[in-house]
């Protein structure tokens, strides 16, 4: 129901049962919040969004007060200014003064509010509270004394992941967040996805950079410097560049890592096609002897641990394929470098990711070959800017260049992978293929597409119906699980992404609070399906010679060796 | 014999029709209330200030002069009178004659007590005073309570049986006609009755903000919902209060009886009561009374075949402050971190577990029965036009007698401290009073006659909420008073808002500024200290208005209100550095009064900075700036030579 409320002397139309805020933002009225997220539950903790409302006595926080007729509201009256300044100015005096070394120097939102609300003298100053930065995640740090305890890393942790990991600990002036006992992040059941470092206002969460040893390694002479990124980082870079927002920019990609100093630059996405060939097959497999199904599966290293921790149960059921990532590492250290003759010690390899889970897995153990890392140093998007910025590449000067061989060539369907349900689709493509020897007709398979978070959609593939499932958010994943258990569901493939949306939301991507941007890097990927005349990984040409060269067949002895892999139960603190 | 008791009382006296006159019931109460008594009883009121005055040796005692003698005496244990300061207080009741009262008994007086009234001899000194009967003979030359000051400016409705009623018996609560209108109310009215009569008699919640407690029963009971709850609120832990630990020490069926009435009212089949896990007796008195109203069919499945059904269940907390706020309440009772979160929603459409929920204090629940028995016109006749009935305060500092008091509301503030509580102790000046605990406010003098109701309270700054009443005197700093209560808030804070967790660190840090030596004295130093002291009001204004719940909201309280009318005391402290009343340990200077110094060195070998010189037998001098102002010189001289300014 519509009614009318009044505010700053104007009426703008409310909705009855909405919050004050929500009526507020839909008539362009901009009220500061630090931790309030949209979908979660509202803490009401920064009370940086309080506004006057007549016949109250004090302010009223608008993000969680709701609508009432009648209603005269200010939002920038000279009380709720100063008492907004003075919030910030709170949060100052128990913030270390280091802006100008801080990882979100002119991305951060409280600096920004600093900035909109016109602090430029300390009029409050105290006595700081000092907590140990906590470096031991291999994809997160943590910096306790940044943080301004909104609480949004609890709750996405929490409502959106079902992991858990933080939580308020102590009280009043003591008040922190910690982990499980206050143990170290490495020791917590932290998946490393990174979503809490995508809502954190601060930099008291961010990933782990590893610029130094990139840098020593690009100018060491006698090692082969080798980066590949995953397919969704081309579509995520242009806003940050200042391209067009949602542009692929593949080819300019290739020749501003190339200009950094890589010796080669692949595509993950062959190795993409590659994980898709033998998941397809692997499945295929299963749904034939009837044996370990659903296949969950693999490609995300934040619900592989996950999985490990919780679920350790359905270890079986999951795909044994490799990530993509992991698969071209092993490619490029073991065939490539055979190939070339160069030792695989000689070679150092960069994987470009939006993920920060990746980082943990590439230093998992099963992750090695001889001691021997498949990849060595994992960047996120993220760092990828700041790195073409440090390098300084005008993207703008640059042409597009082609990816090295022989990692170069790609299906479209690799590309779907960065967003969920793409996996799906791919697998079911092969699949299809794999049945009746025919394409999947029609190819696209739009239902496995869009925003929610599960889909499930029945496939007839030669006249056995193939169930799918998709899920994004490990919430999500616990519900379908739990399901799957009761047997409440029948499922075949279930695609599990801990990243609500899939990778493309990744933990390691820009920061990015406009959806209209969100919504042209998802767009750019589909339109790469509509335009690209390679849409099955099986018909990629160079995924193809490769296992003709080397990998003879999907599961075949070398590919089970090389490519795929096994889990087993984590023991972490809950 | 109990079993009998028990039915006499199920069938004859809790019943909602006219008490049966029989000869062998009247007999019962009788001696159930001690109007007669076979032998002699010794009552020891047992609390929490009694434990400190040593309730276990002199007990032991007593048992040990009666076992020695072969005497035929029975032992109860009552709880507290509310005069905590001259516990531990015992009771002798001899047959015939009335209740002699006895105060400041310990292990050592305790012997000639037994030994005089037992030879019909009274020991003067010790005696507090009788309690008044008909029927009864009274002892001659001792004053009867309600003649004594402390008693005779009370009006006691809701504590009239603390201290007077064996703790551990339902027998004779019921006895005394309690359970009888929670009887009569489930088989004659009507939850939405209830409901009315309780908002007609414009009873209002004791917690905090004074809300009628009618209408929030009436906003529960009309949300329709499967489950109601109600909690009564027990967890008391600003310091200066402890008048809910009292009531429930001492009059614990009381309590539950309050809580099941009120459960009906909103139609509630649980109810839960929230104490502090420290408050043990309060615990064990209120389980014991559970136990007992279950025993009997008051309280458990279909009671007294009214098809009404009501489980209580103690909640233990850890003792957090924050926890004594509803809805920080409501989370720590569904097991989960003790924070608050904005209202609306309020309890009472959602609550505890998402279910209506009413949240009321013991205090206001203790008044329900009163009010349902003596009906709501009666109740309306007692206190102000706004602010009906009685309110109970614990007062403690420097006064006479500390305890718990129970004063009609519209008294004035001066009735309660000078002529209830005695006045200031050893002839000191009154300076101020401080009324709601951390989140209350500082009265001056010019203030004692403000009435006690809910809104001249909260006229004068100050709060009715937590009421103790803590009494300072000319010896104490204003400052210190306000730093204790600052600091108290930063560490109790739940921690989520930024108001209320920055804003009490900084006001506790500058207010701690402000009561020091600044170390090394340099421009910019003095500057941000007196940025910070520029703040402080505005500080102090930004975290009433935007915080998100009652702590934080009131956390400025006692600043603002001191700032007001003690502002000379902070200008003193700031600019003078100079502490009048000589609490704020940096800022005490001290001298030496050469003429009285008969160098005998005591002082400077105490000294721990060794910043007094001498030489034996020669005059000694302080040097003030190694001095750090602790006082031992002051304590250790024999020659008064030490002078503090």
């Amino acid at each position: 129901m519509s009614v009318n409320i009044e505010v700053n002397n104007k009426t703008i139309q409310a909705k009855k049962g909405e919050t004050i805020l929500e009526a507020l933002n839909r008539n362009g009225i901009k009220v500061p919040t630090l931790c309030r997220m949209e979908g979660l539950s509202p803490t009401g903790a920064c009370r940086l969004c309080v506004v006057e409302v007549e016949g109250k006595s004090g302010l009223t926080p608008s993000c969680s007060y709701p609508i009432e007729h009648p209603m005269k509201i200010w939002t920038h009256s000279p009380r709720v200014i100063s008492a907004r300044k003075m919030l910030v100015e709170l949060l100052l005096s128990n913030h270390p003064d280091d802006c100008l070394y801080c990882i979100r120097n002119g991305d951060c939102e409280l600096q920004n509010l600093a900035v909109e609300l016109n602090v430029r003298e300390r009029r409050i100053s105290g006595e700081k509270t000092k907590i140990n930065l906590d470096q031991s995640s291999p994809g997160m740090v943590r910096d306790p004394s940044k943080c301004i305890l909104c609480g949004r890393c609890v709750r996405v942790c929490d409502e959106v992941q079902d992991v858990s990991t933080f939580d308020f600990i102590n009280r009043g002036n003591s008040t922190l967040i910690a982990t499980s006992m206050s143990k170290d992040l490495n020791f917590s059941n932290c998946i490393n996805c990174g979503q809490c470092i995508m809502v954190c206002p601060t930099g008291a969460l961010h990933e782990k950079t590893s610029f130094d040893i990139i840098q020593e390694m690009l100018n060491n002479k006698d090692i082969k410097v080798i980066a590949h990124y995953s397919s969704s980082v081309p579509v995520s870079l242009a806003k940050a560049l200042g391209l067009k927002p949602g542009k692929d920019v593949n080819g300019l990609l290739n020749a501003a890592l190339k200009g950094i100093g890589f010796d080669k630059v692949f595509d993950s996405a062959f190795g993409a096609d590659i994980a898709i060939y033998e998941q397809a097959a692997e499945l295929a497999d299963r749904i034939k002897n009837e044996e370990n199904l659903p296949v969950l599966s693999s490609c995300c290293p934040g619900w592989i641990k996950y999985m490990e921790q919780l679920h350790p149960d359905m270890i079986d059921l999951v795909s044994t394929t490799k990530s993509p990532q992991q698969i071209l590492g092993t490619l490029i250290k073991g065939y490539y470098a055979e190939k070339e003759q160069i030792s695989p010690e000689k070679i150092f390899t960069i994987s470009i990711t939006p993920c920060t889970a990746k980082k943990f897995e590439a230093q998992r153990e099963e992750m090695t070959h001889k001691g021997v890392s498949d990849i060595d140093q994992v960047i996120t998007t993220r760092e990828l800017i700041k790195l073409i910025h440090l390098y300084g590449i005008d993207i703008h000067s640059l042409n597009d260049e082609f990816s090295d061989e022989p990692f170069n060539t790609r299906s479209s369907a690799s590309k779907l992978v960065s967003v969920s349900g793409g996996m799906t689709e791919a697998v079911a493509r092969t699949l299809n293929y794999f049945f009746t020897g025919k394409e999947l007709s029609p190819i696209q398979v739009p239902k496995l597409r869009g925003i929610k978070n599960i889909k499930e959609i029945v496939l007839k593939m030669d006249k056995k119906n193939i169930n799918f499932v998709v899920v994004s958010g490990l919430k999500n994943a616990n519900k379908i699980l739990a399901e799957i258990r009761e047997g409440k569901i029948k499922a075949d493939f279930v695609e599990i992404m801990a990243c609500p949306g899939g990778c493309i939301n990744g933990g390691g991507q820009p920061f990015c609070n406009d959806e209209k941007v969100q919504k042209t890097m998802i767009k750019a990927i589909y339109s790469t399906d509509d335009k690209e005349a390679i849409k099955v990984a099986h018909k990629n040409p160079g995924v193809l010679k490769l296992y003709n060269d080397f990998l003879k067949e999907p599961l075949s002895r070398v590919s089970n060796k090389n490519l795929h892999t096994g889990y087993k139960e984590r023991e972490v603190l809950l | 014999m109990n079993n009998i008791v028990k039915e006499i009382l199920l069938k004859n006296v809790l019943i909602p029709t006219k008490i049966n006159v029989d000869k062998k019931v009247l007999e019962t109460l009788q001696l159930l209330k001690r109007e007669k008594v076979i032998h002699p009883v010794i009552t020891i009121s047992s609390n929490t200030p009694s434990k400190i005055a040593g309730i276990d040796e002199v007990r032991k005692q007593i048992e040990d002069y009666i076992n020695e003698r072969n005497l035929n005496v029975t032992i109860l244990e009552v709880g507290s009178l509310g005069l905590s300061s001259l516990e531990l207080i015992i009771s002798v009741q001899l047959p015939g004659k009335t209740r002699l009262f006895f105060k400041q008994v310990n292990s050592e007086n305790i012997i000639l007590i037994l030994d005089g009234i037992f030879n019909n001899f009274i020991q003067e000194e010790y005696v507090l005073g009788q309690l008044k009967n008909k029927i009864q003979e009274p002892w001659a030359q001792v004053p009867f309570l309600d003649e004594i000051a402390y008693f005779n400016f009370q009006q006691r409705l809701i504590l009239n049986q603390c201290g007077f009623i064996d703790v551990n018996s339902i027998d004779e609560y019921i006895a005394f006609g309690g359970y009888q209108t929670f009887v009569k109310t489930i088989n004659q009215n009507t939850p939405g009755e209830v409901c009315d009569i309780v908002e007609e008699s414009l009873l209002r919640g004791r917690g905090g903000e004074g809300y009628s407690t009618g209408k929030k029963w009436k906003i529960a009971s009309s949300t329709v919902s499967p489950q109601k709850y109600l909690i009564c609120n027990a967890g008391e832990s600003d310091p200066g209060a402890f008048m809910e630990r009292l009531l429930m020490e001492s009059d614990p069926h009381n309590v539950i009886e309050g809580i099941a009435i009120a459960a009906y009212a909103i139609s509630a089949q649980k109810a839960f009561i929230y104490i502090e896990s420290d408050y043990e007796l309060a615990i064990q008195r209120i389980r014991n009374a559970i136990d007992q109203a279950t025993a009997y069919g008051l309280l458990g499945h279909d009671i007294m075949g009214t098809g009404y059904n009501l489980e209580i269940i103690i909640k233990q907390g850890a003792g957090a402050y924050v926890c004594g706020e509803e809805t920080a309440l409501i989370k720590n009772i569904e097991g989960k971190r003790g924070k608050p979160h904005s209202k609306p929603p309020y309890p009472a459409t959602k609550g505890l577990f998402g279910q209506p929920t009413v949240v009321n204090n013991v205090e206001t629940l203790v008044n329900v029965p009163v009010i349902l028995d003596k009906g709501a016109e009666w109740f309306k006749s007692i206190g102000t036009e706004d602010s009906k009935g009685t309110k109970v305060f614990s007062i403690s500092g420097k006064v006479e007698y500390t305890g718990l008091v129970e004063v009609e509301m519209g008294t004035k503030i001066r009735d309660v401290i000078f002529r209830i509580a005695g006045g200031i102790r050893n002839n000191k000046r009154f300076k101020a009073v401080h009324i709601g605990g951390p989140s209350g406010g500082c009265l001056t003098e010019d203030h004692l006659d403000t009435l006690i109701d809910f809104e001249s309270i909260m006229l004068v700054g100050a709060s009715l909420g937590a009421a103790s009443l803590v009494v300072l005197d000319e010896d104490n700093c204003i400052l210190d008073t306000v730093k204790y209560f600052m600091d108290y808030l930063q560490k109790e804070s739940c921690g989520i808002c930024i108001p209320c967790r920055e804003g009490t660190r900084r006001m506790a840090e500058i207010l701690e500024n402000i009561s020091k030596r600044p170390k090394d004295e340099n421009g910019y130093a003095t500057l941000q200290r007196f940025k910070g002291v520029m703040q402080l009001e505005t500080l102090a204004e930004v975290l009433k208005d935007t915080s998100m719940c009652g702590l934080g909201r009131k956390a400025a309280n006692p600043v603002l209100s001191t700032l007001k009318w003690f502002r000379d005391e902070y200008e003193e402290h700031i600019f003078e550095r100079n502490c009048s009343a000589g609490v704020c340990q940096e800022l005490r200077t001290f001298e030496i009064d050469v003429d009285a110094c008969t160098g005998c060195t005591l002082c400077a070998k105490k000294c721990p900075t060794g910043a007094i010189f001498g030489t034996p037998k020669n005059v000694h001098f302080i040097v003030q700036d190694k001095c750090i102002g602790c006082g031992i010189c002051f304590e250790t001289c024999k020659f008064s030579a030490i002078i503090s300014k």
